[in-house]
């Protein structure tokens, strides 16, 4: 049997995922009522924002290093 | 009661609803072999991403959740606003930390996070102190799923004089919860969980699209709220931050954050996912609750802006302020409505209850039973023993509520949350790191407990007049330092602990103290679905009778 390469899931991408753990605690960022969105303070509008770039960092990263199907057994694959 | 009969009756029809769901899922998806740990309290590792969407969504997002975010909006302001950033930070770090934790107890058939602390550090005592951490953080945590319910249930006036009176439909509620629950294990609030969370998104999304169209608009909403607090003597509320509770809020956040995913509950819900790529899809996919969350938190405020007054509490002269958003609805909405939104927390509090007594369960029957009561048990016998002790937990839970006063679970619960904390060295650092001495862990360990317990007892609350376990927001001045600010307590700890191991192991490594033999090797860590399991006995996947 042919051992496989070792595994890992170091990638540079993973870095990305610093951002939204960071980002939505440097409250000196959007601490602030003004400017209002639709009626929302930039306290409230900014913090669902961050929910969207979590969103977004998060895809992106589970895109880049999404593993290849081939190392798993085919009854296994969900996709 | 009267002029509450169509909510209570449209609450119960969901309710019932449910329960009966809760029995079928005993079939649903059903394994040939239900007496094994895998099937009970894992639901068979086989979770694909709808089911581990909703599954951990309704573990993560509860029903004290649902009503206690708003009532500390409605009460403090933006303070209480912390739930969005520590649910948004939650998910890079499942995504970093837990997947790990995923492959190598795939690989070996973990079924707690004291499985893992075993295996890796091969210190059954450091497993035995993780897996009565976890218990004792998850217990207040399901008996504050009944004050959710209870909350609900006051509002519709279903209270009575007596003590069995007063608390006969919660009784009931858990009797029913048990029963699924120890006839389908995971499978049942899986499945409830469904249910659950469609009818939150529907009460949810029709809530802030319809209340602000009745009082004005969002802007005149914080408005009303702004003007409120202004008003009040409190100097830390506001629909800002100040100055001096910004630390506690990053801190609080961070702290939650860590805190939840060592949650044995959020474990389980992740365990019982089928491969890496459903976990790391979900890690995107549910911060659609954080929304949720964070707009279900703004109804506090329009709460505040509908003028809401909170029930009165069991003590006398205080209010119960968990009332607040189920009063908000009992005013704003017709009754059917309403009795949508109740059934909707009421079942969110079954949900999370249920995976929180069977991840109890697991880590007893795993950790303790197994471990020191009965070291040749079967998997059959570990599936009953946890079956029966999931029963337990659940008795416990209820009588916390009945027999003592319901504040003291929310004390312990906040105690909970500053305990879990200090599994983290060991679980998360360990899923990266064998460095850290089995000894400086547990040193560690002992020493930040102390720490947190020790600042938790010194923090008085104003509000409730109470003198220690007020809240969890440490002042600094009380460290020495000469300002006002203030730190969340289990950051703290937290932090003391890390320290305390990496000293402690310096110390042992420099008098060469043998450590534990890690029985994990770094392949594990990556291991995913279709790997052969080195558990003996399943060294396959399990197949399903019936399809998914």
């Amino acid at each position: 049997m042919v051992q496989p390469a070792p595994r890992s899931d170091r990638s540079p991408w993973n870095w990305l995922l610093i951002v939204p753990i960071v980002v939505p605690v440097l409250t000196p960022l959007f601490n602030f009522d003004s400017p209002r969105l639709w009626g929302f303070p930039a306290f409230y509008w900014l913090q669902f924002l961050f929910i969207l770039l979590g969103v977004t960092t998060t895809t992106i990263v589970y895109r880049m290093t999404r593993r290849p199907a081939a190392p798993v057994a085919p009854e296994a694959r969900d996709e | 009661m009267s002029d509450h009969i169509t909510e209570i009756i449209v609450f119960s029809l969901l309710f019932l609803l449910v329960s009966a769901m809760g029995f079928v899922a005993a079939r649903w998806r059903a394994p040939k072999d239900m007496a094994h740990l895998d099937e009970w309290g894992l639901g068979g590792r086989s979770f694909g991403g709808w089911i581990t969407w909703f599954l951990v969504g309704g573990d993560l997002y509860t029903a004290y959740t649902f009503v206690a975010v708003p009532a500390l909006i409605f009460g403090a302001g933006a303070a209480g606003f912390f739930a969005v950033p520590y649910t948004i930070v939650i998910y890079p770090l499942f995504f970093l930390i837990l997947i790990r934790l995923w492959s190598v107890s795939h690989r070996h058939g973990f079924v707690t996070p004291a499985d893992f602390v075993r295996t890796r550090f091969g210190s059954p005592t450091l497993a035995l102190l993780i897996a009565i951490t976890g218990i004792a953080a998850t217990m207040p945590y399901i008996a504050l799923q009944l004050v959710g319910i209870e909350a609900v249930l006051k509002t519709m006036g279903v209270t009575g004089d007596s003590m069995l009176a007063r608390h006969a439909p919660i009784i009931i509620a858990f009797a029913i919860l048990a029963a699924y629950t120890y006839q389908s294990g995971l499978r049942a609030p899986a499945l409830i969980a469904f249910v659950k969370d469609t009818l939150i998104y529907i009460v949810i999304i029709v809530a802030v699209i319809y209340l602000p169209y009745k009082l004005g608009g969002w802007g005149s909403i914080f408005d009303d709220a702004q003007a409120k607090f202004d008003a009040s003597p409190a100097p830390g509320d506001g629909i800002t931050l100040n100055a001096n509770n910004q630390i506690q809020y990053i801190t609080l956040a961070l702290g939650s954050a860590l805190a939840l995913f060592l949650y044995p509950h959020s474990i389980t819900g992740v365990l019982a996912s089928k491969n890496r790529n459903v976990i790391k899809r979900n890690m995107s996919a549910l911060p659609a609750y954080s929304f949720l969350l964070g707009l279900l938190a703004l109804l506090g405020y329009a709460a505040i802006s509908a003028g809401v007054k909170p029930l009165p509490g069991s003590k006398e002269g205080s209010v119960d302020s968990n009332t607040v958003v189920p009063l908000l609805f009992d005013q704003q909405f017709p009754s059917w409505f309403a009795g949508i939104a109740f059934a909707a927390i009421g079942i969110g509090a079954l949900v999370p209850a249920a995976i929180m007594s069977i991840a109890a369960a697991n880590l007893f029957t795993r950790n303790i039973y197994k471990e020191y009561l009965r070291k040749d048990a079967t998997p059959a016998q570990e599936a009953n023993v946890s079956k029966i002790t999931s029963l337990v937990v659940k008795i416990g839970a209820v009588a916390c509520i009945i027999f003592l006063d319901p504040q003291f679970s929310i004390d312990l619960q906040l105690i909970g949350g500053v305990i879990i904390l200090q599994t983290a060295p060991a679980v998360a650092l360990g899923l990266f790191t064998r460095w850290l001495h089995k000894g400086g862990l547990i040193a560690g360990w002992a020493l930040g407990m102390g720490l947190g317990m020790w600042m938790l007892y010194q923090i008085p609350n104003a509000a409730t007049k109470r003198a220690h376990f007020g809240g969890s927001a440490f002042p600094l001045s009380d460290f020495g330092f000469d300002t006002p600010k203030t730190v969340y307590v289990g950051f703290v700890a937290v932090a003391v602990n890390l320290l305390v191991a990496v000293l402690v192991t310096l110390v042992l490594r420099a008098l060469k103290t043998p450590d534990g033999v890690d029985g994990t090797r770094q392949d594990d860590y990556f291991a995913d679905a279709g790997d052969p399991r080195l558990e003996k006995g399943r060294h396959t996947p399990d197949t399903l009778v019936s399809g998914p």
